[in-house]
Formats: C-alpha cells, sequence, structure tokens
C-alpha cells in the first residue's frame, strides 16, 4: 500500500528495535506539504531513531514509511534522503569555521558536484542573488564576511540552516536547535522556522516548551516509540496521559 | 554545605547554565528537577568538575573548588552516580566497589557493611561481572561504590531511571537512610516527581539552563513544580 496522496512524510505502524529494546514500536505520523511540526517527549521516547529511519539511517524491522505519497523511504540510504530533499540538522552546529559566512553557504547550494564542476566553478549571478536572499533570510547579511567560527553559538544555528535551506529541501528536520541559545536567539529561531512553513515541511524535535510554544504549530509527544498525544500545545498539556509521562510515572 | 554560586556553563559557544544556584546541606536532600535538555546533569558535572565553568563559584564547606579537578574534589568528600550508570562492566563487583578505595587512606580501605544492608543483591554477586548485572542491580553498585568513597556530597543523576519499580523503593530507602546518617548532603536529579518529591527537603527546579524556581520543600507549591516538569 503506498502512502496518502498529498502527504510529505508518510509513517505507519512502525517498528525498530535495538537489542530487544523497541526504540520506535508501532510509531505512525503524517506531514503533510509545508505543514510544520514540533515533537517532543521524555527521554528514550524514540525522537532520534524517528529521525534515524526517514533519513535512511538506520532501517526498520517493519511497517511503512513514505515520501510525497510513494516513494519508499525504507529502500532508500542517508545520501539518497538527502538528494531526494530531506535536509537535517543536528543539534550540534556543522559549519565550516574557518570559512566565511558566505563561502558557507556557496558551497551548500544545490547544484552539480564533481571534480570538474568544482575546478571550473563560477558563482553565477542566480547563485549569487541566492546567497543574498539566503543570508538575508538567516540575519547574517551583516555578517557575511565573518569568519563561522567568529559567529555567536546562535547565529551559528542560523547559518546552517540557511546551509540546508540552500539544498532546497522540501522537508527540514530540525533536532533542537533551541539548546544553548539566549532567550532572544531562541525567540528569533522560531521566527525563522516559522517564516519556512508552506514553502517547506518542517519537522522540529524540541525540549523547550517556550520555543515549542513560539512554533505555534501542531505538537507531536511521542513515548516508548509511539505517538501518545497529538494537538496545540494547550490540547497536549491538558492532556492527563501526557503530564503522567513528564512526571516518571 | 554545597553553595552553586550564580555558575554559567557552555559546550563551545552553547550555553546549557546560566546563572544557577543551588544549596545542598548534611543530612538533607536537594532534588533537582526538570524536563530533558533544562540543564540538570550540568549541574551535576560543574559540581563534580567534570567540566569546567565560565562565570560563579563552586563553594564546598566553605571552599571555592571551582577550579579543582574532579579527583581533588573526590577527595573532599564529592561522590558521584552518574546518570547511566558507569560501572565498569568488566570488573566483578567486587572491583567495582573496591575502585572507590583510591580515595581512602590505607586503613580505611574496607567496604562499609551497610553498602550490603543496603543492596544485600551485591553481596550475592560479588564474584560477577558488573557488565552482566541487570540495570537495576547496576544502579544499586553504582550507588554502593559511591558509599565506599565516604562521601560528604552524593550526587545522584537520575538513580531511578530504566529501573524497576521493586529496585526504585529500594533505591529510596537507601536515600532516605543515608539522609538519616546525617553525614552527607544530597543532590538528587529527578524526573520521576513521585520519587523525588517523597524524598525532598528542598526543590530547584530547572528550565532552559535556569532556576525556574527553588525552596525548602515545605514551602514549595508541588503543583507548581509537577506543571513546571511538564508540557
Amino acid at each position: 500500500m503506498k502512502g496518502m496522496k498529498g502527504t510529505q512524510l508518510y509513517l505507519n505502524d512502525v517498528h525498530r528495535s535495538f537489542d530487544g529494546y523497541k526504540a520506535i514500536n508501532g510509531l505512525s505520523l503524517v506531514i503533510a506539504q509545508g505543514e510544520m511540526r514540533a515533537v517532543v517527549g521524555p527521554n528514550g521516547a524514540g525522537k532520534t531513531t524517528m529521525l534515524d529511519i526517514i533519513t535512511g539511517k538506520t532501517k526498520p524491522d517493519s511497517g511503512e514509511v513514505f515520501w510525497d505519497g510513494d516513494v519508499d523511504l525504507t529502500r532508500i540510504d542517508e545520501a539518497g534522503s538527502a538528494r531526494l530533499g530531506i535536509g537535517r540538522k543536528f543539534q550540534k552546529p556543522t559549519v565550516f569555521e574557518t570559512l566565511t559566512v558566505e563561502d558557507n553557504v556557496m558551497l551548500s547550494l544545490a547544484g552539480a558536484r564533481g571534480v570538474a564542476a568544482g575546478l571550473f566553478h563560477r558563482t553565477s549571478r542566480a547563485q549569487a542573488a541566492r546567497i543574498d536572499e539566503l543570508l538575508e533570510l538567516v540575519r547574517l547579511a551583516e555578517a557575511r564576511r565573518r569568519l563561522a567560527g567568529a559567529l555567536s553559538h546562535g547565529q551559528k544555528q542560523w547559518l546552517e540552516i540557511g546551509m540546508l535551506l540552500a539544498q532546497d529541501p522540501q522537508l527540514l528536520l530540525v533536532d533542537e536547535p533551541a539548546a544553548g541559545m539566549t532567550d532572544a536567539e531562541t525567540m528569533r529561531t522560531a521566527e525563522l522556522l516559522r517564516s519556512l512553513a508552506g514553502k517547506h515541511s518542517v519537522v522540529v524535535i524540541e525540549h523547550d516548551m517556550e520555543f515549542v510554544r513560539a512554533l505555534d504549530c501542531k505538537v507531536t509527544v511521542l513515548h516508548r516509540g509511539a505517538v501518545l498525544a497529538e494537538g496545540s500545545l494547550d490540547h497536549i498539556s491538558a492532556n492527563p496521559e501526557v503530564v503522567e509521562v513528564y512526571l516518571g510515572r | 554545605m554545597l553553595h552553586v554560586d550564580k555558575i554559567d556553563l557552555s559546550y563551545g559557544a552553547s550555553q546549557a547554565l546560566r546563572d544557577v544556584s543551588l544549596t545542598a546541606e548534611a543530612g538533607q536532600v536537594t532534588c533537582v528537577l526538570g524536563r530533558n535538555g533544562v540543564g540538570k546533569t550540568s549541574l551535576m558535572r560543574a559540581v563534580s568538575g567534570r567540566e569546567g565553568i565560565s562565570a560563579g563559584a563552586v563553594m564546598w564547606e566553605g571552599r571555592d573548588i571551582s577550579r579543582l579537578r574532579p579527583d581533588a574534589r573526590a577527595r573532599l568528600g564529592v561522590a558521584t552516580v552518574p546518570q547511566g550508570r558507569e560501572i565498569f562492566p568488566l570488573l566483578t563487583v567486587r572491583e567495582n566497589l573496591e575502585t572507590g578505595f583510591a580515595l581512602l587512606p590505607r586503613r580505611a580501605r574496607s567496604i562499609p557493611d551497610e553498602v550490603f544492608d543496603l543492596f544485600p543483591v551485591l553481596a550475592e554477586m560479588m564474584n560477577r561481572r558488573g557488565g552482566d548485572l541487570s540495570g537495576g542491580q547496576q544502579q544499586q553498585l553504582a550507588i554502593g561504590r559511591a558509599m565506599v568513597t565516604n562521601p560528604k556530597l552524593l550526587l545522584l543523576d537520575e538513580p531511578t531511571e530504566g529501573i524497576q519499580p521493586s529496585i526504585i523503593k529500594d533505591i529510596g530507602r537507601a536515600i532516605r537512610y543515608l539522609r538519616g546518617q546525617g553525614r552527607m548532603a544530597i543532590v538528587l536529579v529527578e524526573q520521576y516527581f513521585d520519587f523525588a518529591a517523597e524524598l525532598a527537603d528542598r526543590y530547584v527546579v530547572m528550565d532552559r539552563g535556569r532556576v525556574a524556581l527553588a525552596g525548602v520543600a515545605a514551602e514549595v507549591d508541588a503543583d507548581e513544580v509537577r506543571r513546571m516538569m511538564t508540557v
């Protein structure tokens, strides 16, 4: 059976164990095209394994994972998922610290790869315009000639989001972007991600509830490898089962 | 007495703790609560010396130990039961307990009977490898190992995480016993609210790397604590 039409991501009854430990245990999740979704859950809920399965890093033991309605993600590896348009931002910023901000973005632009393309590369006008646009979006236009290593933690995270966007992904998977950020950076990051919704699907894993509130989107609570609750933040906050799980009961 | 005074801690440019303070006194349990990712373990690592701080001070018995290495702090009586237990899987239970001897003068090198009174299973398993123990038994071993060092400050990082209910009870009883002895200050990091609430003399609730709520248990509104721990 294929996933639903019009869905960006469709997971149905996915299972994955590690040495008998059921990290993902009947997980079903649908992300619509252009949707932003926050995923929360206590330690060991399966959040990272879920991202590993979506990006082809980990294969599920059973269950369906479809991209764009009909592409079977269980048959695709990490590089393949990136080529399909799935961009993953890990928690720790991974920018090229000894290059400038704009060079980081330029290196990330979608385009031909390979030795010849690398040797004879010229930045086209269209590419230059795209770099400007991305730097503007992640608020690093002023810092474009600075070395990425000299940026603040929040700025590095934004730069990396800009680098992901340079690949023109359809889906962004973002793991705890707000960790370690100042309050102002946290709110700015929520704004940035919100501005992407509609054009890109975005899945954000986060523990910071102020940040999740600022994202103002549907929230999925994972627990023991499956969805425990789904809805607005207020809706799930009022769910007694969710409260119990967070209190460790 | 432990007094953590307005500390900051960063991993590279990412700041995990901001202006965090905490007090722990002998014969009392100070509970550090909060959701995952709010900085609880970073706070424990700052106290034990496994991470350096960038501002503030860790004061122990009136002395600033912020710059001391973890082993020097251990010599001053700071013992850790880390999250995930970190027992030595290839050493036997006995050898794991004896690693605590490193801190002690030669004549004081014995495993106190109370370790086996509190956790009889360790006596039964003395010659088994640590890695062959169940998670709950490993947790008991990690607490026993810390007790061997004769600590004056015991840091317990989520000792109930992934542990079966019967052993959680044993761990609770052990903490209550150690508090009753009055020799050590106990800092208990937890996400299991009911367990912590039964033991807490003081609360420190964290959110986003900061202390969101702190106070003596009798004066803190438990509903407020619960609210801060949930989504």
